[in-house]
């Protein structure tokens, strides 16, 4: 281009617009990079998990009678007997009281397999024995190996064999604990919002009230672990482990969450129907119960939503309040020791055998949707009830 | 009598009392209007003041009951204070219904009560703050007085193995006396932030450039929501993967090129930890730079910048405060995030610069004294109250000073978010 004819031509001009190209695709690749470590994460979580969601039967002969009441582990024999479930044999004698014509007989029966060769069967890493490789490579060719929905895992609790542990026990812990933490986080919350949107003269007091909120929000959450341990256990006495004192630690974790959405949604209530319930008469807690409360109610209910979403997933101050002991039973009360699923999560993480592994992907996944769909809930309430003033 | 029928009782007297409360001052004030008094307000709101002023000696004679047993204080037998309770709430029942008259500011009366409770709920939040501050030092305490304060903070040695033979009365006089430096934790922590700051900062800061100055809104609305998942995900969960995934691909990494690295590094749980920070900071700095007024841009197109030098020369340095507000935030995350230390960084307090070696922090210190069946009599336990304290008091200051350095920024540019 000759620059005599074009007075606005500066020499620069193609090595800026290419460092402008440049700039931007840094940025565009840094957006990348994060999605991508999104779906690369997920897809890696899911792989691992999936597999857990079948476990291996066998079809076997189980002979049956008074001995095997007594010890079920002479139900099988040899080879057989290597390959069952420990956990399945010991659940044998009340099977056999479920169904008394069996006694002294000999039944076909799916057998669960244990979780050595549950893994050879799923293909991956186990310690089986060649032997027992073989002669299980043997049933699967006489069909009588199966994978079948995994109903254990979703209905009992932790165990130590790997086969017999699921996520029930701790579902249960989980939805009890939220249920403390909500009865006490939510009210709280909205008041506190009422009194510091609504009420409070803007003074001295005031502003400290509102840093200090601000300032709890940031604090790790594994220091209100330390408050729950210090005083709600130590000093109150509330029982360790229980969902009573995981879900008043994560209430009071929860509390800055809820009372600055509840104050934003109160905020976005325009004044003019303050002033014409005030032009009518009524008290301001009046107003606030029959006309700005209802309307802030759709924002209030998504800010909690999401809290509860954040409180699930929470562990650190789970665990320093004892919620990660070995429970095998759910709770049936709020003092119960109890454990949650996320801190079952790490326990499995941590376990030496290999079957925990695709569990503990398999709970995280079941954590996961949990999770997504509240987060979707929240979006979707925002999106239905957004007013626009 | 158990504790549960007691709880029974007292709220199945509750309810009711103050349910009757209700019909009962509401019924008198309508027939007292119908004989053609002036009442000063509204009939409910006499039957709400009967109800609240029934239910509020009640509640208090609870709770004084309830704080009197924590303190050891038993002389009164439990079902007693119940039956007291519910007594003295059913006699300031029948007092105020039969108090009432037309002069009663009932209206007045209820809105005070309120007010109380209003104020007493926005208590809590504050409580909370204090609770964890005196938890933690009234235990911290503790601690300093079995070990020096000054070597606990320039100590070079963790060796705390001994000191819950102390405690348990066992001490043997031929062991190692305990250490407690906690300079190797300290470093540990700080070292995995840096590696954290080094992923989240560049990443997080350029997508909240793309995201606020460059994707147009219908880009934004579907980029948003898959940072927010990111935001999402549990850090339990984070541990896992980086345990499970990022660990072993650092070790092989490592070996292809020739280096030897650990399966518990501090380097996967860095790369792992900056990975749950990029939402965070993204979404703070996406806030801040678009506050920067569009007027700034606009002068600077007119001088002839094109867009990627109007962001790096106007736009970037007049958001810098709030930008840099938004990382020392992240950096009090990072500094207070347990899970994926606690599952992917190890137990050993290891002073070294390798990232391939394993690392120990304080989050996971405290985990670690605090899990399994402890006394809160030995040193181990209690040093993890000590490094909660230092944990607590470094992450407020932090937190303190980005608050109010975004408040200001936005008081500058005249927006509020924060």
């Amino acid at each position: 281009m000759p620059n005599d004819k074009n007075y606005f031509y500066i020499p620069q001009i193609k090595k800026r617009n290419q460092k402008a190209t440049l700039f931007k695709a840094t940025t565009l690749l840094a957006i990348i990079f994060s999605i991508s470590f999104l779906i690369f994460f997920l897809v890696d979580i899911v792989r691992a998990g999936y597999p857990a969601f079948t476990q291996t039967y066998i079809q076997m002969d189980v002979n049956i009678n008074e001995e095997v009441v007594e010890n079920p582990y002479s139900a099988l024999k040899g080879k057989n007997l290597k390959i069952a479930s420990r956990a399945w044999l010991r659940d044998l004698p009340n099977l056999i009281k479920e169904n008394p014509s069996w006694m002294n007989t000999t039944q076909t029966l799916w057998v669960l397999a244990n979780s050595e060769v549950d893994q050879y069967v799923k293909g991956k890493e186990s310690r089986t024995h060649e032997r027992e490789r073989v002669y299980v490579d043997e049933l699967r060719a006489d069909g009588k190996v199966e994978r079948k929905f995994n109903t254990i895992f979703m209905t009992t609790g932790d165990s130590k064999i790997p086969e017999n542990s699921g996520i029930y026990a701790s579902i249960v812990g989980t939805v009890l604990t939220i249920i403390v933490t909500m009865v006490i986080a939510f009210p709280i919350g909205v008041m506190t919002a009422i009194y510091l949107e609504e009420f409070a003269p803007d003074n001295r007091w005031t502003q400290v009230v509102e840093v200090n909120i601000n300032n709890l929000a940031a604090i790790p959450s594994i220091l209100f672990g330390l408050l729950g341990l210090a005083i709600f256990i130590n000093f109150f006495g509330v029982p360790r482990s229980s969902p009573l004192v995981g879900g008043m630690t994560l209430a009071l974790m929860c509390l800055p969450v809820i009372i600055v959405s509840s104050k934003a949604a109160l905020k976005s209530v325009p004044s003019s129907i303050r002033q014409a319930g005030f032009g009518l008469g009524l008290t301001k807690w009046q107003i606030v119960r029959d006309h700005v409360l209802p309307l802030a109610m759709p924002g209030i209910m998504t800010g909690s939503i999401i809290s509860i979403a954040h409180a699930l997933g929470e562990t650190a101050p789970l665990i320093i309040v004892g919620m990660i002991a070995f429970v095998p039973d759910a709770a049936t009360s709020f003092t119960d020791a109890s454990t949650v699923l996320p801190a079952q999560i790490f326990t499995w993480a941590g376990m030496p055998e290999k079957a925990y592994l695709e569990r503990t992907a398999a709970g995280i996944m079941v954590l996961l949707v949990v999770l997504l769909s509240l987060n979707a809930v929240a979006v979707y309430l925002r999106r239905k009830f957004e007013r626009k003033w | 009598m158990s504790t549960q029928t007691l709880y029974l009782i007292f709220f199945g007297g509750l309810f009711p009392l103050m349910f009757l409360g209700y019909i009962l001052g509401r019924q008198k004030a309508i027939v007292m209007r119908s004989q053609g008094i002036k009442m000063h307000s509204q009939p409910d709101q006499y039957g709400w003041f009967s109800a609240l002023y029934t239910g509020l000696p009640i509640i208090m004679i609870g709770v004084c009951g309830v704080f009197l047993y924590l303190f050891g204080f038993r002389a009164i037998p439990a079902s007693l204070l119940v039956a007291a309770s519910l007594g003295v709430g059913a006699l300031s029942l029948a007092l105020l219904i039969k108090s009432i008259k037309a002069s009663t500011k009932a209206r007045d009366l209820v809105e005070d009560l309120i007010n109380g409770m209003l104020i007493g709920a926005s208590l809590v939040s504050v409580l909370t703050t204090f609770g964890i501050l005196l938890s933690i030092i009234f235990e911290a305490l503790q601690f300093f007085k079995m070990q020096s304060f000054f070597n606990f903070l320039f100590g070079l040695e963790w060796a705390p193995d001994t000191a819950f033979l102390e405690g348990a009365g066992r001490a043997d006089a031929h062991a190692a006396e305990a250490k407690f430096g906690a300079v190797p934790i300290f470093a540990g922590t700080f070292y995995i932030t840096v590696i954290a700051m080094f992923v989240a900062i560049p990443v997080g800061l350029l997508s909240a450039i793309f995201m606020s100055e460059y994707a147009s809104s219908k880009v934004r609305a579907q980029v948003k929501p898959f940072l927010e998942i990111l935001a999402g995900i549990p850090t339990v969960v984070y541990g896992f993967f980086a345990a499970l995934t990022v660990a072993p691909l650092v070790v092989k990494v490592c070996n292809f090129v020739g280096l030897e690295a650990q399966y518990q590094n501090a380097l996967s749980s860095g790369i792992v930890m900056g990975i749950m920070i990029i939402p965070f900071i993204s979404s703070l700095s996406d806030d801040v730079i678009s506050s920067v007024p569009q007027s700034m841009r606009n002068g600077a197109y007119a001088l002839g910048m094109n867009q990627a030098e109007t962001i790096r020369f106007v736009v970037l340095p007049s958001a810098m405060p709030g930008i840099i507000a938004s990382m020392l935030l992240a950096v009090s995350r990072a500094l207070g995030e347990t899970m994926i230390v606690v599952m992917a960084a190890g137990l050993r307090p290891n002073l070294t610069l390798n990232p391939l070696e394993d690392m120990t922090t304080v989050t996971v210190k405290i985990v670690e004294a605090l899990t399994g069946d402890q006394e809160f009599n030995n040193p181990l336990t209690l040093s993890a109250f000590a490094l909660g304290l230092v944990l607590f008091v470094v992450t407020l200051v932090i937190n303190i000073i980005s608050v109010s350095t975004i408040r200001s920024f936005h008081r500058k540019y005249k927006v509020s978010t924060l």
